[in-house]
């Protein structure tokens, strides 16, 4: 068996899951995508499962379909990666699969996003549809706030720009709730608190345990299944606890980052990442 | 054990773990530069690339 890693920038994740691999005794390949200069139809890769860690989410998803087109079985999946990327497909498979979510409208004009942000009621948040880390999130408190944004993206944002993902804001308290799910279950949950309203470790927020609930074990179950077509996948779920104190999914990531919850919650994230990523190898050897 | 490599930013001296991989980002401490280790024999170290759209988790 030979796992294939596909990365370029290599963060301390990608170095814990080789670290893993070989504590499991089972050989890795490195690919590095920028390596790649594949030949369609003629591109058989010499792993028997790739798992796919790029940092650049577009590039990633072109090489599951170069992977997946030559029979490799890849995780996560395309079609949860590209589920998972873009927020416009995360909300509609959650919502298509009853997962719990803050209110959210698309618009395709700044006309039409004033209309969203008029209905769902000030606060909002606008995210761009693609992207991570917190990155060019805007909480729009009131109507001048709306239209300085709003103009600030037509004119200066690019084409992905130009479709508006508009979200309620959640009255959060202080903190929301990052799980790990491994197939469908989750293994482990982190609090990120912070006095800011984005609370992303990557901008600050302070990782503590939190204790997997029911709850939060069911919506993560859910939630895994609605972007995977069933099958899960190895994904990190960002959940808001409403003020009613029930649960929402605000986002699901497929190439998770997790070294700041390792120690925080006592569970070998990376290990059991490995050993998700060998069974897959396996069933697909048990079918050839 | 440590090896080094030298800062292409600033000149500084780098301590670059002995199990240092291709494409690990190390920081410089005095310049704070993120360098991209683009060989390893002889170890060799590029300005890695700026933060990109798309990069994320």
């Amino acid at each position: 068996m030979n796992i294939g890693i596909l990365c370029s920038r290599v963060r301390v994740e990608e170095k814990l899951l080789f670290e893993a691999f070989e504590q499991l005794g089972v050989p890795t390949t490195r690919i590095d995508e920028r390596t790649i200069a594949a030949q369609i139809g003629s591109y058989i890769p010499e792993v028997d499962v790739l798992l796919e860690r790029s940092i650049s989410a577009n590039a990633g998803l072109v090489a599951l379909q170069l992977f997946e087109a030559a029979g490799i079985p890849t995780v996560n999946t395309h079609h949860a990666s590209e589920t998972c990327a873009d927020k416009i497909r995360t909300t509609i498979a959650l919502a298509r699969g009853g997962v719990p979510q803050p209110r959210t409208e698309i618009a395709f004009s700044t006309d039409a996003a004033f209309e969203s942000i008029e209905r769902l009621g000030y606060p909002v948040v606008i995210k761009p549809p693609v992207g991570s880390w917190g990155r060019l999130l805007a909480r729009i408190n009131d109507r001048d706030a709306a239209e300085a944004v709003l103009e600030h993206k037509e004119v200066l944002g690019g084409v992905n720009h130009q479709i508006f993902y508009i979200q309620e804001f959640i009255a959060k308290p202080g903190r929301d709730i990052r799980a790990f799910v491994i197939g469908t279950e989750c293994i482990c949950a982190i609090y990120r608190t912070s006095p800011h309203w984005i609370t992303n470790t990557a901008r600050g927020g302070i990782a503590t345990n939190c204790p997997v609930t029911d709850e939060i074990a069911d919506i993560c179950r859910r939630a895994a299944r609605a972007v995977s077509d069933g099958q899960g996948g190895l994904l990190a779920l960002d959940l808001f606890e409403a003020p009613d104190g029930g649960l929402l999914v605000c986002e699901v990531n497929h190439t998770m980052e997790f070294r700041n919850s390792i120690a925080t919650t006592g569970v070998n994230i990376p290990e059991h990442m490995a050993r998700y990523v060998v069974e897959v190898a396996e069933r697909r050897a048990v079918a050839l | 054990m440590m090896n080094t490599a030298t800062c292409i930013e600033c000149g500084a001296t780098l301590n670059v773990p002995a199990d240092v991989m291709m494409g690990e980002i190390l920081p410089c401490a005095d310049c704070g530069v993120e360098l991209e280790v683009t060989n390893l024999t002889p170890l060799t170290v590029e300005l890695a690339p700026q933060e990109m759209e798309d990069w994320g988790e």
